[in-house]
């Protein structure tokens, strides 16, 4: 089953690609979208702890929403394809990476922000000089939960038109078309590994040398 | 609105359906995970390793789970089971470790001290004390089986997700509807009843 999912690749090899760049282009944007409006949301709401609190609430409401129940509430109102599928899969990176940001950067001692104060920095020169680095390996840590969730569930826009590897394995779960739900789940499965594996890389790049553990 | 009053029969046969199938989830899952939890809090090799197996499990999308089973066991329910019961190992795992290590030395010390064995000791002093951390764990698992039910419904499982895909093939939004909102509906009831259940055992503790 292996050697003919493999054969179909080779067979049909813009479909495949077509497929996976267009799971890859679905990914990247919707996590974009999703960091964009998380971290400086979050900064700005761990500013303010009330705020920061309801913020933190609702977000974890939105994380326990299935996926797929969110991707098939998106279709009644914003039809099916690229966009309901991109607005959908958005939707649920926000929660992670705003819970993340607004815990992360809560939790930054405050004496080391007095301290700060104490040198002559300005509010948003302790936001992003001290704050935002000392923050980062955690806001990354959500950045990477948010991007497993985002790629596994771009395997379900398949259902909302929106393309992808889910393709293959819907069409072969309809076919009882082994090889090609094969073609489909791999790569899907690698992708996703290979998500988690890079984004702990990006985190242990990215975290400051005097805050990483020896 | 109306679709859902003429059918709540079928929304409530969903709901039923994906009650149990997540509920024997997760059973499963936390029987396995209280042996492979309680040997993970004693040895740091089996922590690391079933940690990131099943980590590995974790990772691996929902749909492409259920996929990849289907030339193992087939369409249906025992798919979606497994699968469920994969995708909840890793949280349960890692809080049953995790509550059984963070009891202080000191109180296992005592209970040492007067005399308990180490069953006893297991059982009246650490997994009563990791209990909230241990029920923090089946808060997630619940939640994410729950999700996963919904998905499963495309390999015939049965569950909510029949109304959601029904509706998607029929173009009939009500249906996705009542499908979508109830799993939502679901998981939030689900998670805030554990929630209440991890203050309780937190404030006793």
């Amino acid at each position: 089953m292996l050697v003919e999912a493999w054969q179909f690749i080779l067979q049909h090899p813009d479909r495949f690609f077509s497929a996976l760049l267009r799971h890859i282009e679905l990914s990247a944007a919707a996590l974009a979208i999703a960091i964009a409006l998380a971290v400086p949301a979050g900064i700005a709401f761990a500013a303010k702890p009330r705020t920061a609190l309801a913020a933190i609430t609702i977000a974890n409401i939105g994380r326990t929403l299935p996926s797929l129940a969110v991707l098939a509430l998106v279709m009644p109102i914003l039809g099916t394809g690229f966009a309901p599928s991109l607005f959908a899969l958005a939707l649920l990176g926000l929660p992670p990476i705003l819970i993340n940001t607004c815990i992360a950067i809560q939790q930054v001692d405050p004496d080391v922000v007095d301290a700060a104060r104490g040198m002559g920095m300005s509010r948003s020169e302790i936001v992003r000089g001290v704050e935002i680095p000392i923050a980062t390996p955690v806001i990354f840590a959500g950045i990477r939960t948010a991007a497993v969730q985002v790629v596994s569930g771009a395997v379900l826009a398949a259902y909302i038109g929106g393309g992808g590897l889910g393709d293959f394995i819907t069409a072969g779960i309809a076919m009882m078309a082994l090889p090609q739900l094969f073609v489909g789940a791999i790569p899907a499965t690698l992708l996703s590994i290979g998500t988690d594996q890079l984004f702990g890389y990006l985190q242990r790049t990215f975290t400051p040398p005097g805050l990483r553990a020896a | 609105m109306s679709w859902l009053l003429n059918n709540w029969d079928q929304v409530l046969t969903g709901l039923y359906e994906h009650v149990i199938i997540a509920a024997a989830s997760l059973l499963i899952a936390f029987a396995i995970s209280l042996v492979v939890g309680i040997l993970a809090a004693r040895s740091d090799r089996v922590f690391r390793w079933s940690i990131a197996l099943s980590g590995f499990l974790y990772t691996i999308p929902t749909l492409a789970f259920l996929a990849l089973l289907i030339p193992v066991v087939g369409l249906g329910r025992t798919n979606a089971i497994i699968c469920m019961v994969a995708f909840s190992l890793m949280i349960l795992i890692r809080n049953v470790a995790t509550g059984i290590r963070e009891v202080p030395a000191d109180v296992v010390d005592a209970a040492r001290g007067m005399g308990m064995t180490r069953t006893e000791i297991l059982t009246r002093v650490e997994l009563p004390l990791a209990a909230p951390v241990i029920v923090a764990g089946v808060r997630i698992a619940a939640v994410t089986v729950i999700s996963v039910a919904v998905v499963a419904a495309y390999v015939n499982a049965g569950g909510l997700g029949t109304l959601i895909f029904n509706g998607i093939s029929n173009d009939h939004a009500p249906k996705i509807w009542a499908g979508a909102l109830t799993a939502c509906a679901l998981a939030i009831a689900t998670d805030l009843s554990l929630a209440g259940l991890e203050r309780m055992l937190r404030r006793r503790a």
